[in-house]
């Protein structure tokens, strides 16, 4: 039973995109008005899409679960965002953009889907200038770019350190425009707690009014998630501490199929882990890779005296240094895509080469930076970032290298989406991090922001109207059908059995363990065995939560131990599901590295003659075993090759 | 080098915003300096809700700076006794073995307590919303590079873009005055090319609803650009008051 359309139009690979725009349906300003539109989120996908949906004339109803959409979790991107325009006449264009892209994503993602995003990079760009969006400037007043990894061009515009902030913010005024204009109406601290479904079609959500604690219910013709990746699986994350996968998970559970969940980013530069009690892990910009540079020591017995502290980094000479991304990767150095520089850290410091106390972590470097450009350079381009590791770790990294390790940043995999950003469930759509669409196995730095806003401003604006099109008969729902009753009885009766459990152990305790479990099986490296053995212990994972979570307080009234069990039951899910899709795809491909599918010199062993497809994974019901189809991704304009960033 | 330290922390505990609150003290041991301060209330947390007891409720999300949802008055400082930070980038290295840590929620009229130590912002995105944009919708605009911006222009208005909107300056604030959030806004659109167009409406909409929400007049004690985690200047509040009393004179 194998449904999948992706309904990639026909034609040259650069004139899709053109060919879908002159001649999908469209509605027209009047009818425009009579269509109602859920948008869950409002990060850079969900804000961009609200305000851009809103300014078309449609009723647009916008759910942020923060106390402002000015908070979503984008706001910490800190690198840039990438566009093709070439400004710095080094080379770049549009199809190299699709092509890095692409090949960044090791060849697991949708050809026409990657080319449109390039395509629309530029007009992002424009965009938020026209917003205000203060970007970096060169003295002549034009746009300034840096570099970022897997990509040999200067394609990056950012603002400091702060770029998502300030695309962020910029979405966020566009939005607030539209909110006074009255074309969206905006519900903060709400968090999607059900999807409706009425005859087939996606018709409305179930909210928590996390103030109240009360269900309240919303109806429209059509339904937007993004919410966002659920990197939060593995409890240590980058993500912020309300980023979850539970709208996503609730849109599977009720048929949307789930695609590449085992692809997820480990991103190479955060703050080591320091203690138990750590909350989350902090993420030092890939943009310091430019200027920093990534070393441990060659000798393991002054790896040991470092973790000893007998020695410090500064007292091992030059020569006694492996600045081991450039001695592996000579071409792109420390700027090779985020998936190969993980690895490389992950093995220095498995052979016993780590330093800090706990001997996993390395060397991010910028003497040499100081010494070329001078101390005010390097502030001028990182202060911000310097700063903020000098706050949590008390050392200065003008004076001493920084320390870094590889941590859950970004997940590639989500809801399944086809050419047109519909999941498979009529009328549901998913956009950003929230859908699988465009990184493949990998992203590359400064691209999680251009998809955002690519998804938001210029994709969905447009495929959601071939939807709707058919939609302006359907007068404006109610809730008080049958199907709204049904989902709140679901949804309440979920919510009194995790009150009504009252055992031994916090949310957060359970999750702790979770992430454990997902770190080590499901984490950088993966295998079978481990995978197997993954999968057993989430099993009792989900029933140790199910039997002895506690949760104290009311569930009618404002609780977050409620609010993080319900998304903790989801994550230890979704856990199960990566782990799944990781031992089903038995090849290594981006994020995805499994450790019998390497080549001698420890490269992703990729397998394209047997897993060049998206798995899509179809929910069976409780405690069943998930079924699996497959979109098979057919190269027809690029030559597939073994990633290759050594020369 | 951070050790471990024993601390007293006490919290502001208030049901609902009509109820009355009242400070509760807790006692918590081996503490490592290393931890971040919300670490800190996790582990309270994980405390009183082994003890059967209510968690303490506070606002806090990407933890490392950025998101502007962190919001605790410690000890008399709002985001702390530590400088240029949030309160979530805020760590016990900063207090001392025997330490009483007073804990309290941001506290205007602007911003009314929800629980505990969380308090309801939404004031700002109704200030933002009277006006805090360039009117431009998605697609049909210039190319980035069709209208030069000097350098120092841009580097202004980043600075004062750099607002989290957390609401430190209000909670600093004796009039509980919503001038430096409402002037950086001002400012970053003033100085851009793009923004000058709206810039005189912008000042007049966002003035007139930052008074209708109850915020305070500004007397210039300058204690927001102290207390202010990302160093805005008061020097915005000048550049807003020009661009107020410059609307105002064309009407």
């Amino acid at each position: 039973m194998n449904q999948i359309n992706s309904k990639i139009p026909e034609g040259p690979l650069e004139e899709k995109w053109s060919n879908y725009k002159s001649h999908q349906k469209l509605v027209n300003p009047a009818n425009k008005r009579r269509l109602d539109i859920i948008v869950v989120g409002t990060g850079l996908a969900g804000a961009s899409a609200a305000a851009s949906l809103g300014e078309l004339g449609f009723n647009v109803l916008n759910f942020c679960i923060q106390d402002s959409p000015r908070r979503a979790h984008s706001i910490a991107a800190q690198g840039g965002i990438n566009a093709a325009k070439n400004y710095q006449n080094d080379g770049d264009s549009i199809y190299r953009l699709f092509y890095d892209t692409i090949k960044g994503g090791d060849y697991r993602a949708r050809e026409a889907n990657v080319y449109r995003l390039a395509e629309v990079s530029n007009n992002i760009i424009d965009q938020c200038v026209a917003q205000g969006v203060p970007f970096a400037r060169e003295y002549g007043g034009l746009l300034a770019n840096r570099s970022f990894g897997g990509a040999q061009v200067s394609r990056t515009f950012y603002a400091r350190g702060q770029t998502g902030q300030q695309l962020l913010l910029g979405a966020y005024s566009a939005l607030s425009r539209a909110v006074h204009k009255k074309q969206v109406k905006l519900y903060t601290r709400y968090e999607m707690v059900e999807l409706v479904i009425v005859d087939g079609r996606a018709r409305g959500i179930i909210a928590r009014n996390l103030v109240t604690g009360k269900l309240e219910r919303f109806a429209a013709h059509a339904v937007v998630v993004a919410t966002g990746g659920y990197g939060n699986t593995f409890f240590l994350s980058t993500n912020a501490m309300t980023s979850n996968g539970s709208a996503i998970w609730q849109c599977y559970k009720k048929g949307a199929y789930f695609a590449n969940p085992c692809m997820a980013q480990i991103h190479p530069t955060c703050i080591p882990v320091h203690g138990e009690f750590q909350s989350k892990l902090t993420l030092m910009s890939e943009s310091l890779r430019n200027d920093g540079r990534i070393w441990v020591p060659k000798k393991k017995e002054d790896a040991e005296a470092i973790r000893q502290g007998k020695l410090k980094p500064s007292q091992i000479k030059e020569e006694d240094r492996d600045y081991y991304l450039e001695r592996r990767y000579p071409a792109f150095g420390n700027l090779v895509p985020r998936d190969v520089a993980s690895r490389a850290a992950k093995e220095r410091c498995d052979a016993g080469y780590g330093v800090g106390t706990t001997g996993l972590a390395v060397y991010l470097d910028f003497a040499e930076a100081i010494q070329r450009l001078g101390k005010d350079v390097v502030e001028a381009r990182y202060g911000n970032l310097f700063q903020m590791y000098e706050k949590i770790v008390d050392e200065n990294p003008y004076e001493t290298p920084m320390m870094i390790y590889p941590a859950i940043h970004y997940t590639m995999g989500g809801i399944w989406v086809d050419y047109e950003l519909m999941t498979s469930i009529p009328g549901l759509f998913a956009i950003g991090e929230a859908n699988f669409s465009d990184h493949g196995a990998n992203r590359l730095g400064a691209s999680a922001l251009m998809q955002g806003l690519a998804d938001g401003y210029f994709v969905l604006p447009y495929t959601i109207q071939n939807y709707l099109a058919d939609q302006i008969k359907v007068p404006h729902f109610k809730t008080d059908t049958p199907e709204f009753d049904q989902a709140e009885k679901e949804i309440n009766a979920r919510i009194d059995r995790l009150m009504s459990i009252q055992g031994q152990h916090s949310v957060d305790s359970i999750h702790k363990k979770l992430g454990h479990i997902m770190w080590g099986f499901v984490g950088m490296g993966r295998d079978a065995d481990g995978l197997r053995k993954a999968i057993g212990e989430l099993k009792e994972l989900k029933k140790e939560f199910w039997s002895d979570v506690r949760i104290p307080g009311e569930k009618s009234t404002l609780n977050v131990e409620l609010e993080k069990a319900l998304r903790l039951a989801d994550f230890i899910e979704i856990g199960e599901l990566m782990a799944h899709d990781a031992l089903d795809r038995q090849e290594s491909c981006g994020g995805h590295f499994r450790t019998e599918y390497q080549t001698p010199e420890g490269e992703a062993l990729r397998d394209d003659e047997h897993f060049s497809y998206v798995s899509c994974w179809e929910y069976e019901g409780e405690d069943k075993d998930p079924a699996m189809h497959k979109e098979p991704l057919d190269y027809e304009f690029v030559v597939r090759q073994q990633r290759n960033y050594k020369s | 080098m951070d050790k471990n330290i024993n601390i007293k922390v006490k919290v502001w505990r208030q049901n609902g915003p009509k109820e009355k609150g009242h400070f509760e003290t807790y006692t918590l041991e081996n503490i490592s300096q290393g931890s971040s301060f919300l670490e800190m209330l996790d582990i309270l947390n994980e405390k009183l809700i082994n003890e059967g007891k209510n968690p303490v409720v506070f606002d806090h999300d990407c933890r490392e700076g950025i998101c502007g949802m962190c919001s605790l008055y410690i000890n008399g400082h709002p985001h702390g006794p530590d400088e240029d930070i949030t309160t979530c980038q805020l760590h016990m290295r900063k207090f001392d073995d025997g330490d009483t840590i007073v804990v309290e929620p941001w506290r205007s009229a602007g911003f009314p307590i929800i629980k505990d130590l969380m308090v309801d912002r939404t004031a700002f995105d109704k200030i933002i919303q009277a006006g805090g944009y360039v009117s431009v919708n998605t697609g049909g605009v210039p190319d980035a590079n069709a209208i030069p911006i000097p350098r120092d222009k841009a580097e202004a208005a980043m600075d004062a873009a750099a607002c989290i909107g957390c609401g430190a300056c209000v909670a600093a604030c004796k009039n509980g005055s919503a001038m430096l959030f409402v002037s950086a806004k001002v400012s970053q659109l003033a100085l851009l090319p793009q923004g000058r167009i709206e810039a005189a409406r912008r000042a007049k909409s966002m003035v007139a609803k930052m008074d209708e929400l109850g915020f305070g007049n500004c007397t210039n004690t300058g204690a927001c650009e102290a207390e202010c985690p990302k160093n805005i200047s008061i020097s915005n509040i000048a550049r807003l008051n020009r661009e107020f009393l410059k609307a105002k004179f064309k009407d």
